[in-house]
């Protein structure tokens, strides 16, 4: 693990941060009384929260765009079926605390009429089995369509664009009332995870910790599989894959092997990210997501994976504030940022310090 | 007859018996209840069944002054003056300004500002009311398309005194269409004739023919007519118009299918040539057709007189526009990218950002009016069951227009020459001494101009709003890749038959299920043709 | 080396920038109230709600004109949540857990509202949300200043069974408040006689944009002989493509009238409406109502938004009465405290601008007229009905199994969004 992260000076920079973030935020949190001015209030632990499940699926997509060459635009689907799988769990344990008090039911199924539970509900009443269907599911998924897409040779563009239409087609299909996961709505309205209560400040910051720590699992992961022969191969395949072929390589099995990783990470950080916002709906399967993403590993520098989780912070802190400071006018800013990074900075802002490096 | 009077009772009863009251009032004479002069002010209360009340009594007017008058407030040229209130007919004269007659006296009261009067409102019933007395009196109108909506309008009514007036009609009518719907409209109701002889008669001259009213009377003669033979008549003659519909069905959703296709083919088509000629991944390109809408709308606005063509001038007006906003990308971007075409990707979607704002800004965050041409509205009827509407149609006949016009600048121009020959091979065909970058230019432009033409037509059939380029970008890239990058015909092809392959499923499937249907079978066609229906051929495509 | 501390150097302010922003922002200490204003500027839903921030600005603008609240000024937070649910939670969070906002006007879709919901209870806000909507909801904190279904689709369907309505088309855009609002209908329906084949259900997705088929449907279904009505839920962006082809296919409101509950002047203002003549909508307001009220409050926003063409529509209106109460409350309460508040405002009473009182009831729905308005071709609405009085709002349909025994009632001593009148006990707070 040590081996993978040596001459990663960005990368061991960021997991001393993290670190130091994941002590310091629960302490200025619960040690300290709202009053004072170093507390930091719940709604930034949120925040920050929810921007670490960003990074790790930025992560997961810069590990095969970086190295792979793969550009996904439908990541979002396999975040938001880990989000959903999460949500599911979630929805089983309100009980009989929803509207209609229905001790089986969820609320929206109670006034669709439906008399009992889908067969796809069933055992989500158990983490365990939510927290690995949240891995398997995208996992799965990812596994199936990488098996016939690369051993068909779908690439560049051509893959680019049915990924799109993988997650728009679950977009539309989740979207319908029929699919039993609550339509356009979601699942909302969580009240408990592992028995603590989603509005308290404990389980918020056990949410925040899990998410830093997904995030530092998620990353060592990553090094580790890039800075073995997997990882030589893999970058091989992104730059020359006929080559790597010739070889005698299974160049699809490397490509699938990674890809379906990727989904996984994808998966945990949208189950990780359910709880945390309190909603998941079938927006979040939406095309535009996916491409926003893609942007964060952009902005950030890709083939870096630090690069990919700065992005994604600075990207997302950036909507955050704009919103709120300029919001008739932050999407002129967010545009442009795009643009200018794309037309100046083509390796993101990690590729600020190594363009110098080649100086 | 039982189970159709059944269900028709108060419908039928409430229209005949006011027709019966009408045609009485004109074709006997009889004495009116108040004279014209008093019952039009009445049209002005305020409430709606004392407006009723006006226009009934208006209706069974025998006045000769009456007929333009209801005409009149059916086109909502019917006003209340607000100086010196009474009652006038005004007619838009210059923009702002009405022309007031009255209408007792066929007055000219001269020009008004529109302001300065107050249109008299209509509801359903009063619209009703107007339609049934308006179609008596041009049931014998000079202008047989008139006569036919007249005709068509009388459908299904059983009253002796408008038989008659059929009657009448049918012994001077010279025009066959108009005609053949009399003899229907005549037919209708000895169906329901107390001798078989009869109805076998009317069942034979309704066999052949879709409209529903005849449809709808056939069918209680089919299941319980006393008489086997009419019984059995009938089954026949509705066997075969359900056979007959079952095509004009068939050819419904087959026009739906191409029709929902050409809106694909036209949004997608602009992109195949900036994404699958030049490689550009262009996410701004719905924008670029929200940019011709938009020009459509502007080009409206500025012209309110000329309705009816300004459309047509919006069409180069949009190429214009959107072209120029296409070049004014490529010299400022999308230059510095060529060769990378998934970065292009990411900075026109910060592009298609700043376009949606930059129309919520300038513009509005509304959605904005675009109207329909006269000609662009309503439809051409095939048969009483089918009619094509002459927008869907209109746009059918532009995106074929538009695939030739590219195909023809593509393949028969210097500049089509030199846009095939860089996309090829850029270096080779530097290296002949095509300008490549400027073919870049152009071809951008092209690909965009040809976006904002597809805006003009999609205008015309939803909104226009700043979100509107989201709503199609998926499915342009889509219908490109499907229909293999680079190859315009793919594009066409691609476009046709998702669209009405889209349609064929909608019925059984409903809309959402028919599109994830088309997506799945999308991506698994990718997995065996990985370049799509048409792949590129040649070294191209290595890339 | 020194590329090495280069990357640090970026990772390190990048990381520390993100995290002091969110933690430490600056607070303002001036003496003002906060209102928080939380509606989408981008992404779909802008289309219809950068008109309700801009009201609850003019509001905000006319009250402390008057002086605003407890001596103090109003100020308006405004953020934009970009049409993004959980965005809609997290700028909640920060209205009230930063901004400290006294009271929220925001919310459109009903997803937006169940997605703030949760936060606006465990913070103890104050959200008033002001569109039509499902009902099946009840809570502390929320105002629902729009019409529940009892305000807006029963009526209407009652007004056109008058006008005898045999037949029924229900199409409605895929989510939940069709969903629902159709399931009461239909219910509603059967139970006045109409047989199941004479009632027909359609959904489409968000922004369907192809109706040839559904339309050619329709007008299948309704030539039947029987006069056949269709009752529209179908949402925003849709109902353009909608009512172009219904015009196009040749269905004029004489034939086949569509009730609409989601198009109003606002969105008819984006549309040509010439051949949308004599359709229906089912309202609380209508900007062509005559009187005084009503004439004050378009001319006071037209000259807020320095545009003599822009409308005004219902949700504009239930925002104003929300306004008005919220102010009357706090004034009451003498606080902005979101307890003492929410004891204050119910009873309290505000004249609609149609005319009649609208009262906040106990279950946190206000008392609202129904009118029924057809479209003319200058994108205005004739009230052709309206209700004899005021119709209270019903959180719980009685005409669903799920909620006919339920009742919210937010005083003493029931005090429950979901109270079961006939076991005696809120469901969700003491049911095994």
């Amino acid at each position: 693990m040590l081996k993978a992260m040596r001459g990663d000076r960005g990368g061991q920079a960021l997991l001393v941060l993290l670190i130091i973030t994941l002590i310091v935020v629960p302490v200025l949190n619960l040690g300290l009384p709202t009053t004072h001015p170093w507390h930091v209030s719940t709604y930034a632990v949120t925040l920050l929260g929810k921007y670490l499940c960003y990074a790790l699926l930025a992560m997961a997509v810069d590990l095969i765009w970086g190295y792979l060459g793969l550009l996904s635009l439908g990541h979002g689907a396999f975040f938001a079926l880990g989000g959903y799988a999460m949500g599911l769990y979630l929805m089983r344990q309100i009980g009989d605390r929803g509207v209609y008090g229905n001790p089986v039911l969820p609320d929206f199924m109670v006034f669709l009429n439906w008399d009992r539970l889908p067969w796809f509900w069933q055992g989500f009443d158990w983490f365990a089995v939510a927290l690995f269907m949240a891995l398997f599911v995208p996992a799965m998924l990812a596994y199936g369509f990488g098996y016939l897409a690369f051993r068909s040779r779908v690439t560049g563009v051509y893959l680019s664009i049915i990924t799109q239409a993988l997650t728009y087609a679950l977009m539309l299909a989740f979207f319908r009332n029929e699919m039993g996961f609550g339509g356009n709505n979601g699942l909302t309205d969580f009240k408990d995870l592992l028995g603590f209560s989603l509005q308290s400040d404990v389980t918020r910051i056990g949410l925040f910790i899990a998410s830093g720590l997904a995030l530092i699992g998620g990353y060592l992961s990553c090094r580790i599989i890039v800075t073995s022969r997997l990882g030589r191969v893999t970058v091989a395949i992104r730059d020359a894959e006929s080559r790597v072929r010739f070889i005698g390589y299974r160049v699809e099995r490397v490509k699938t092997a990674i890809f379906t990783f990727s989904a996984l990470l994808a998966g945990l950080a949208g189950a990780l990210y359910v709880p945390q916002v309190g909603i998941i709906n079938p927006g979040e399967f939406s095309p535009i997501n996916s491409i926003e993403i893609v942007i964060w590993v952009a902005v950030g520098g890709r083939t870096t994976l630090y690069g990919a989780v700065i992005g994604a912070l600075l990207v997302n802190y950036g909507k955050s504030l704009f919103t709120a400071v300029f919001p008739d006018a932050w999407l002129f800013a967010l545009g442009g940022l795009f643009v200018l990074v794309t037309l100046l900075l083509p390796r993101g802002l990690a590729g600020l310090g190594r363009s110098r490096e080649i100086n | 007859m039982s189970l159709f009077c059944f269900h028709n009772r108060s419908f039928v009863l409430t229209k005949g018996a006011f027709i019966f009251w009408l045609l009485a009032g004109i074709f006997f004479n009889e004495s009116q209840a108040a004279s014209l002069e008093e019952l039009l002010p009445q049209l002005a209360e305020r409430t709606f069944p004392a407006k009723q009340a006006a226009l009934d009594s208006l209706a069974t007017s025998n006045d000769e002054r009456v007929p333009a008058i209801l005409t009149a407030l059916a086109q909502g040229e019917l006003y209340l003056r607000s100086v010196n209130p009474i009652i006038v007919i005004g007619q838009p004269s210059t923009p702002g300004n009405l022309r007031l007659i009255d209408p007792l006296t066929q007055r000219d009261l001269g020009e008004v500002g529109a302001s300065s009067s107050k249109k008299i409102t209509l509801n359903n019933k009063m619209r009703t009311t107007l339609r049934l007395a308006l179609a008596v009196w041009h049931l014998n109108d000079a202008n047989p398309t008139i006569r036919l909506a007249a005709a068509r309008e009388m459908l299904g009514e059983n009253n002796p005194t408008v038989l008659q007036a059929l009657q009448n009609q049918l012994a001077r009518e010279s025009v066959v269409a108009v005609r053949n719907i009399l003899v229907i409209a005549l037919a209708l109701p000895q169906l329901t004739a107390d001798d078989a002889v009869n109805r076998l008669k009317a069942i034979s001259v309704l066999a052949n023919n879709l409209y529903p009213e005849a449809r709808n009377a056939l069918v209680p003669l089919a299941e319980s007519d006393p008489d086997p033979s009419v019984k059995s008549a009938a089954v026949k003659a509705l066997s075969s118009i359900d056979r007959q519909l079952t095509w004009s069905n068939r050819l419904e959703t087959l026009f739906f299918g191409l029709s929902l296709g050409s809106v694909l083919v036209l949004a997608a088509i602009g992109l195949a040539i900036t994404f699958g000629v030049m490689g550009v991944i262009n996410m701004a390109h719905g924008e670029l057709i929200m940019i011709g809408a938009y020009t459509t709308y502007l080009v409206q606005t500025a012209l309110p007189s000329w309705l009816d063509y300004s459309i047509l001038l919006a069409i180069p007006a949009a190429f214009i526009v959107s072209a120029l906003f296409g070049i004014l990308i490529e010299r400022t971007v999308i230059r510095f990218l060529y060769g990378r075409p998934l970065e292009t990707l990411l900075a026109t979607f910060g592009i298609s950002l700043i376009l949606q704002q930059l129309v919520r800004t300038f513009i509005s965050a509304q959605n904005v009016v675009v109207q329909n041409p006269g000609w662009m509205s309503g439809a051409w009827p095939i048969n009483p069951a089918l009619a094509l509407t002459y927008s869907r149609l209109y746009i059918l006949i532009f995106a074929l227009a538009v695939f030739v016009a590219l195909l023809l600048v593509l393949r028969r121009t210097n500049l089509g020459l030199a846009v095939r020959a860089v996309s090829q091979n850029r270096a080779m065909a530097r290296a002949m001494g095509v300008r490549s970058a400027r073919v870049d230019v152009l071809t951008f432009g092209l690909g965009s101009g040809v976006a904002g033409v597809a805006g003009v037509a999609l205008s015309q059939l939803t909104n226009v709003g700043p979100n509107m380029g989201q709503a199609y970008i998926i499915d342009s890239f889509m219908v490109v890749v499907f229909g293999g990058v680079g190859n315009l015909w793919g594009t066409l092809v691609a476009g046709l038959s998702l669209g009405v392959a889209n349609k064929i499923m909608e019925p059984w499937a409903g809309a959402v299920l028919a599109k994830i249907l088309v997506l799945v079978f999308i991506i698994l066609f990718i997995q065996k043709r990985p370049r799509g229906l048409f792949p590129p051929r040649g070294r191209a495509a290595e890339g | 080396m020194e590329s090495n501390s280069l990357i640090k150097k970026l990772i390190v302010s990048t990381y520390f920038a993100v995290s002091l922003g969110i933690t430490f922002s600056s607070q303002a200490a001036e003496e003002t109230i906060k209102v928080g204003v939380l509606h989408s500027l981008s992404g779909t839903m802008a289309i219809s709600e950068t008109t309700l921030k801009d009201t609850v600005l003019m509001l905000i603008d006319e009250q402390n004109k008057k002086g605003g609240v407890l001596g103090k000024k109003l100020e308006a937070v405004v953020v934009d949540p970009a049409s993004n649910w959980p965005l809609f939670a997290e700028k909640a969070r920060a209205l009230l857990e930063k901004d400290k906002v006294a009271a929220v006007f925001g919310c459109w879709t009903s997803v937006s509202r169940k997605s703030v919901l949760p936060v606006f209870e465990e913070l103890n806000g104050l959200l008033f949300y002001p569109v039509q909507y499902e009902g099946e909801e009840s809570s502390k904190n929320v105002f629902y200043t729009g019409a529940a279904p009892n305000q807006q689709a029963i009526p209407a369907v009652d007004y056109l069974m008058k006008q005898g309505v045999k037949r029924w088309v229900l199409a409605g855009t895929d989510y939940v408040y069709p969903r629902t609002t159709n399931k009461i209908l239909e219910a509603y329906l059967k139970q006045n006689g109409v047989a199941s084949n004479d009632i027909l259900i359609n959904y489409t997705p968000f922004g369907h944009s192809d109706w040839q088929s559904i339309v050619s449907d329709i007008k299948k279904f309704g030539s039947t002989g029987k006069k056949t009505a269709v009752v529209s839920t179908v949402n925003g962006d849709a109902n353009v493509p909608f009512y172009k082809e219904l015009g196009n296919q040749g269905l004029s409101a004489a034939d086949i009238p569509v009730v609409a509950f989601s198009v109003g002047e606002e969105e008819l203002s984006g549309i040509d409406t010439k051949p949308l003549v004599g359709h229906l909508a089912a309202w609380n307001y209508f900007m062509s109502v005559d009187s005084a009220n009503n004439a004050e409050f378009i001319n006071t926003w037209h000259h807020f938004i320095k545009d003599e063409r822009r409308v005004t529509n219902d949700p504009m209106e239930a925002h104003y009465l929300g306004f008005n109460l919220w102010v009357q409350a706090v004034e009451k309460a003498g606080t902005t405290d979101t307890d003492k508040v929410e004891q204050a405002i119910v009873g309290l009473e505000t004249p609609n601008l149609t005319g009649g009182i609208a009262k906040m009831l106990p279950n946190h729905h206000i008392t609202k007229p129904v009118l029924i308005g057809e479209i003319q071709d200058n994108g205005q609405f004739a009230v052709v009905w309206e209700t004899t009085g005021t119709v209270p709002g019903d959180a719980w349909s009685d005409y669903l199994p799920g909620s006919k025994d339920l009742e919210a009632d937010w005083t003493a001593p029931i005090k429950c969004g979901n109270y079961n009148t006939k076991t005696k006990m809120c469901l969700g707070s003491t049911a095994k």
